[in-house]
């Protein structure tokens, strides 16, 4: 959708369905993705490059010049700028993000080893959202302008007001510090993430480990850590899809076909939940695809707020530690990440909507 | 739900019948009806009124202490004493420092209203460059098309699949290496949330324009032989900004939020330089978890507050310009 909806005058799709059908418009759709990686690593790259060598930026002070010089001639950084950036350029469609300065490794060693985390949580909080969100919506459609809408819209609107950190905070203090409900801060206590290790090929996901181990304290214990995390980023998120629902909702909720259900006597109930909800839902499905670029942002300042270890936390470290390498391949992975999320969005939208189909 | 008489609810809208004459004939419409949140505010009824002012009241709090912050904060912003007295540091409210003190030894309360000048500077920097700059290429993309055109399509979409924040950081690292003073931080903060913003902008302007252009009294003008920076301006421009208000009012909030996000993760403006409410958030995480709420809580309402404010009379305005609220309405409004 974002790559298309302004190819055309009135949000018609630059390949015309009539052209060829699905695949082609599959194919046409993938390879819009290319011009996007690259210029997103372009603008990285060169952004990154602008206050001089990584290594001098990262280790500069620490070490005695001549030692500097040396490390940045071993990398390669006193070559000519343009020839590094060819050669990053295709490192990264050979799947090879750079390495880090700080503590050497690979890239795409840290997205294998804390992806899963920040997936975990992403999924906690996307079910926090949907649980959220969608209900609410359909109640604020439905009483529109009356008192339930107005606390909701508020409610949605101060959602989005706070910022995430903000909301970790205030959750933490309340929960962990004065109830002492939940744990501050982490992933799993010290105990369980020993249990975890023990697990043969971990997922990384500690809930799917925890389940294989057939632990329910450790099932407890996950889950009792992804609670604060989970609800923080997922009430943000749940925010914007109660005011999408409610938007999208009132809109199907004015054409004529509802009006023509209502006066054959289709119950109000029925008449939110299945016809005007169920056309509703295919702008709701794209905006929602789109907003993972958000809560990918979202993860980076939540997983920071709790110690939670995946690649927003690493990136915050990295940050702190003034690896540029380091944050330019992350940075840059998960631009590639949402770039192939809106593809799997769209391409998911042209399924469901028959107007793209045929 | 299933109680309710099933009246049907897009006729009770809340749609005056005046302002859709607007359009056709500009001249004759009262200034009053001209300013943008002055008119809205006289469509206004009811909840939304009551939404929009609220909104106003808060936005206008925050100007009015941005801009005051001098003569309303007791202290300065990096002062750890008064009178040779030592505040000490994470001191609890007390009457030297009424909201306590940070794990520095500075005065929150002071740290607070300071924090809201440098957050008004940054949004009204952010706010203006990415206006001109977006209207100018959606304008320029939109009227000659061709390969200019695809290009920064091709490039504004791109960017718009870097999630703001990660955009944002990396702009910052370009800009000041990571670190800054006041203006400089400000500086590289805005010009960050321009890069996020700019694309926003230009796609809707761009799409206005396209729209805009292919209509009679365009080619009229072109017709009779209009020069075409007159054509873009007075013609095409004014005919396509009737959007721009409330993404005004999203992207100030956004920068806002951007501002604190930068500054969360270490990436704004020093301490000692200027007061910035996302720093201190960033460095009361490890006071909340000892039951230091005092450093945590104020600059977080603040940010609070002047978002909500922002964004109320963002919402109102996109409501009352489009009562009946189809998709129209930007659905990712707060992405």
């Amino acid at each position: 959708m974002v790559m298309l909806a302004d190819e055309g005058t009135a949000g018609t799709p630059l390949v015309s369905p009539k052209s060829g059908g699905m695949w082609r418009y599959i194919l046409v759709r993938f390879f819009l993705i290319i011009p996007t990686v690259i210029i997103v690593v372009t603008v990285v790259f060169f952004l990154t490059r602008f206050t001089g060598d990584p290594i001098t930026a990262s280790l500069g002070g620490r070490l005695p010049p001549d030692q500097l010089a040396e490390r940045i001639a071993a990398a390669g950084y006193d070559r000519p700028v343009i020839v590094q950036y060819l050669e990053y350029l295709s490192g990264v469609f050979r799947g090879d993000f750079g390495t880090t300065i700080t503590d050497n490794r690979p890239v795409g060693v840290i997205l294998l080893t804390y992806g899963s985390a920040t997936l975990e949580l992403a999924f906690y909080a996307l079910i926090v959202a949907l649980a959220v969100g969608i209900p609410l919506g359909l109640i604020a459609a439905a009483k529109r302008d009356r008192v339930p809408d107005a606390f909701l819209r508020m409610g949605a609107i101060l959602f989005y007001a706070t910022p995430i950190f903000f909301v970790a905070i205030v959750l933490k203090l309340i929960f962990s510090v004065w109830l002492g409900w939940l744990p501050v801060a982490g992933r799993a206590s010290t105990r369980t993430e020993l249990l975890l290790q023990r697990v043969e090929n971990p997922t990384g996901v500690y809930l799917i480990d925890a389940i294989r181990l057939g632990s329910p304290a450790a099932i407890s214990d996950v889950l009792w850590h992804a609670v604060l995390p989970g609800l923080a980023l997922g009430l943000l998120t749940a925010g914007i899809f109660l005011r999408l629902v409610r938007t999208n909702v009132i809109g199907t909720l004015g054409a004529q076909y509802v009006t023509s259900a209502r006066s054959r006597g289709v119950n109000e109930y029925r008449l939110i939940t299945k016809h005007a909800y169920r056309p509703a839902l295919i702008p709701i499905i794209t905006v929602m695809g789109l907003q993972i670029a958000l809560l990918l942002s979202g993860a980076v300042l939540t997983e920071k707020s709790f110690e939670w270890k995946g690649i927003g936390f690493m990136l915050s470290e990295y940050i702190k530690a003034r690896d540029f390498i380091a944050v330019q391949g992350i940075i840059i992975m998960v631009a590639i990440i949402v770039a192939f999320t809106n593809f799997l969005v769209d391409i998911i939208a042209a399924m469901i909507d028959p107007r793209v189909r045929y | 739900m299933s109680d309710e008489n099933p009246t049907p609810q897009a006729t009770d809208a809340v749609a005056p019948a005046s302002p859709a004459t607007t359009a056709i004939s500009p001249r004759k419409v009262p200034l009053l009806d001209r300013i943008p949140v002055i008119s809205h505010f006289r469509q206004s009824v009811g909840l939304q009124r009551g939404m929009l002012v609220f909104g106003l009241v808060l936005s206008t709090a925050f100007i009015i202490v941005a801009l005051f912050a001098q003569w309303i904060a007791p202290y300065s912003w990096a002062q750890r004493s008064v009178d040779g007295q030592d505040f000490g540091t994470q001191q609890p409210p007390n009457p030297l420092n009424i909201w306590g003190t940070t794990v520095s030894g500075f005065d929150v309360y002071s740290r607070v209203i300071w924090g809201a000048q440098t957050a008004f500077f940054a949004i009204v920097c952010a706010v203006l460059f990415s206006i001109f700059l977006g209207i100018f290429l959606g304008l320029v993309s939109g009227y000659f098309g061709g390969w200019l055109d695809r290009i920064l399509v091709v490039i504004a979409d791109a960017i718009y699949a870097l999630p703001s924040l990660l955009l944002a950081i990396v702009l910052a690292i370009a800009i000041s290496g990571g670190q800054s003073s006041l203006w400089s931080g400000i500086l590289s903060t805005s010009l960050a949330i321009t890069v996020v913003f700019v694309p926003q902008y230009f796609r809707v302007i761009r799409a206005e324009v396209v729209r805009v252009k292919a209509e009679p009294f365009v080619e009229s003008a072109r017709v009779i032989g209009v020069p075409t920076h007159r054509i873009l301006t007075r013609h095409v421009l004014r005919n396509s900004t009737r959007s721009i208000p409330v993404i005004v009012t999203l992207n100030a909030s956004e920068a806002l939020l951007t501002l604190a996000g930068l500054g969360f993760l270490g990436f704004g403006i020093e301490a000692t330089a200027a007061a910035e409410w996302g720093y201190d958030l960033g460095r009361s995480v490890a006071d909340v978890s000892s039951g230091i709420w005092w450093t945590a809580i104020p600059p977080g309402v603040a940010i609070v507050l002047v978002v909500l404010g922002i964004t109320l009379v963002g919402e109102s305005i996109n409501d009352l310009s489009d009562p009946r609220l189809r998709r129209r309405r930007r659905a990712g409004g707060a992405a």
